[in-house]
């Protein structure tokens, strides 16, 4: 059984972390990665195998995870690094020059952890669903996960891939969406709305799940579920509905703070919201 | 002018199919990706020997691009195959972020390139993809000019490291270079000694040279001969010793004069040994539909369009 208590404690710095680093350098995406930062740490912490401290680019006989709205990239950093990556003080690098930690995600400055870049929008699930495949070629059982962000399902390429992985029986994957109905220039619903996203994932042949994303209980549960459901030849998709800014009251509700980094003083006040726990980078 | 025997005749895309084959068999990494376009690229021979190791992905390139990058971080070396208009064009944001900045060992092999796809016209002969390539950081453009060649040059992409982009055609053209050959990535192949001018060539172009350069001598010009199969890293050093020796140059490629070959040679030069330089490409337009002869004729592509660029260089040297 989890700990949950040490889950919060965990993404409590997670919040910290998101917030002084976008702060720090004025810009990044603070919204979507407040509000996935229970995902990262219930996978990185209790869902995921893998070797941190021996990372390899081939993630064989472990479990892989892509990102591919790559603009969450703080929330990533920051769980990467306390779950053993690399040391929590180059978070401080964070968007500036000659840093591994760049705006979006990339291997090209070999930060362990990440194994694609990422940032241009509906490249992640190929490159889990390609990823997945080698793991079948290569006779190793572990599974592959893929977040991608709701306003990304615009992009003609995630279903290019959403159609791939049924036909092909992809069913060493989990994806999950993050679902939080925001979008820099408003509500998905209103930029372009998704429609039912259940029952088009359904009528493409996918095994479909859905999660708070905030609530720690449930995140860990359907995992669970979804781990249990692998091997069935289907894909799984899980819709996780989170809320945009969360664990940041002024930062809920709204998709203002998509793209945009706190000030100062709006830094304080958050940060009053989340207790530093695990020490600051 | 030396003499090449034609020993056959074929397409290059067959040759590709052949080099995937033997890939295939030397190392049991090497998989094939498809978007719908098997036969076109003469895959089936691959497919019906390591059915497990060809992905079809349907018509459906940026998603094929993407899981190619995902395949090579579990260690296998994917070929996606399309026609050279889908291969970059439509992907080419899926093949910047996932296989160029990303690094991965992905080769895409693109069949149809230029005019000589013939009568689907231009919505498919692209004349713009070596520049689109050699523009990423890190890929390997490579544009080999019969069967032959082309088998080797396959074989010899699945050995190297890193992304690779390998042009090829449609039509039937003479094989005149070794039947298993040894194809070394950038290295020029020196086909002619020749005192007057150098020509350049790649692809398709480099036997319309062959027959320019038979022309010429008849009328007393020697050509030193160059049959440039890498675009990118360009074999400079070999460049730089033919100029130094001849005073002008021609380029000859199945490509818009825009970021081709010629403009890679024009960077050597300029930087290095001003000299002036001839053309033989497309001069900034699309092509249009019509059987590959007429409109390798039409676009200035012909052996005497060759013939005409050197006359035209030898009288500014």
């Amino acid at each position: 059984m989890a700990d949950i208590q040490k889950l919060q404690a965990i993404t409590s710095q997670v919040r910290r972390d998101i917030i002084r680093m976008v702060n720090a350098v004025n810009s990044g995406h603070p919204g979507g990665s407040l509000g996935c930062a229970e995902l990262f740490v219930a996978l990185y912490n209790e869902v995921m195998d893998y070797d941190p401290a021996n990372f390899k680019m081939d993630g064989k006989n472990e479990d892989m995870f892509f990102l591919s709205q790559g603009h969450i990239s703080p929330v990533w950093y920051s769980v990467l690094a306390h779950s053993g990556h690399f040391p929590p003080n180059e978070l401080a690098t964070f968007r500036k020059l000659n840093s591994r930690l760049q705006g979006h995600p990339t291997t090209h400055e070999g930060l362990p952890g990440i194994r694609i870049a990422s940032g241009s929008l509906g490249q992640g699930l190929s490159v889990a669903i390609g990823a997945a495949q080698a793991k079948k070629l290569n006779d190793d059982h572990k599974t592959v996960y893929c977040l991608m962000g709701d306003g990304e399902q615009q992009e003609g390429q995630v279903w290019e891939a959403l159609m791939y992985a049924p036909h092909n029986k992809i069913d060493n994957l989990i994806a999950i969406v993050d679902y939080n109905n925001a979008q820099i220039d408003g509500a998905v619903d209103d930029v372009l709305s998704l429609g039912n996203l259940k029952s088009k994932y359904e009528s493409f042949g996918w095994d479909v799940l859905e999660m708070n994303g905030n609530d720690f209980e449930e995140v860990l549960a359907v995992l669970a579920q979804a781990k249990s459901a692998l091997g069935n030849q289907k894909p799984i998709m899980i819709i996780m509905t989170t809320i945009m800014g969360n664990g940041v009251d002024f930062m809920m509700g709204t998709n203002g703070w998509h793209g945009k980094a706190p000030s100062d003083e709006q830094t304080t006040v958050a940060l009053a919201q989340n207790p530093e726990t695990l020490g600051d980078y | 002018m030396k003499t090449f025997e034609i020993t056959g005749k074929k397409d290059t895309r067959s040759g590709f199919g052949a080099g995937l084959l033997e890939a295939g068999k030397n190392d049991e990494n090497v998989v094939a990706l498809c978007a719908d376009l098997v036969g076109s690229l003469k895959m089936q021979d691959f497919i019906n020997e390591f059915p497990d190791r060809f992905f079809q992905t349907g018509i459906a390139e940026a998603n094929m691009i993407g899981m190619s990058a995902g395949l090579t971080i579990g260690g296998k070396v994917p070929f996606a195959g399309t026609f050279a208009n889908f291969a970059t064009g439509r992907v080419y944001d899926q093949i910047r972020q996932t296989v160029a900045y990303s690094g991965k060992n992905v080769k895409i092999a693109a069949s149809h390139a230029g005019l000589t796809l013939g009568e689907d016209g231009a919505t498919h002969q692209i004349l713009e993809d070596i520049g689109l390539m050699k523009m990423l950081p890190g890929m390997v453009v490579i544009n080999p000019c019969d069967y032959n060649q082309t088998k080797a040059a396959t074989i010899a992409v699945a050995k190297h490291k890193g992304p690779v982009y390998l042009r090829f055609g449609r039509p039937s053209v003479p094989i005149f270079t070794p039947e298993n050959q040894e194809f070394e990535i950038g290295k020029a192949i020196h086909l002619n000694e020749g005192t007057d001018v150098t020509i350049v060539a790649t692809g398709h172009l480099v036997w319309k040279a062959i027959e320019a350069g038979h022309e010429l001598a008849k009328e007393g010009i020697s050509v030193d001969l160059i049959n440039i199969h890498t675009i990118k890293p360009l074999d400079s050093e070999a460049i730089l010793k033919s100029v130094a020796k001849t005073g002008a140059i021609v380029t000859c490629e199945e490509h818009n004069i825009h970021g081709g070959l010629g403009e890679s040679v024009a960077q050597v030069l300029a930087t290095n040994n001003p000299t002036p330089q001839e053309f033989v490409a497309v001069k900034d337009s699309f092509g249009e539909s019509g059987t590959p002869d007429q409109l390798m004729d039409k676009y200035g592509l012909g052996t005497v369009d060759v013939v005409n660029a050197v006359k035209k260089v030898i009288a500014r040297k």
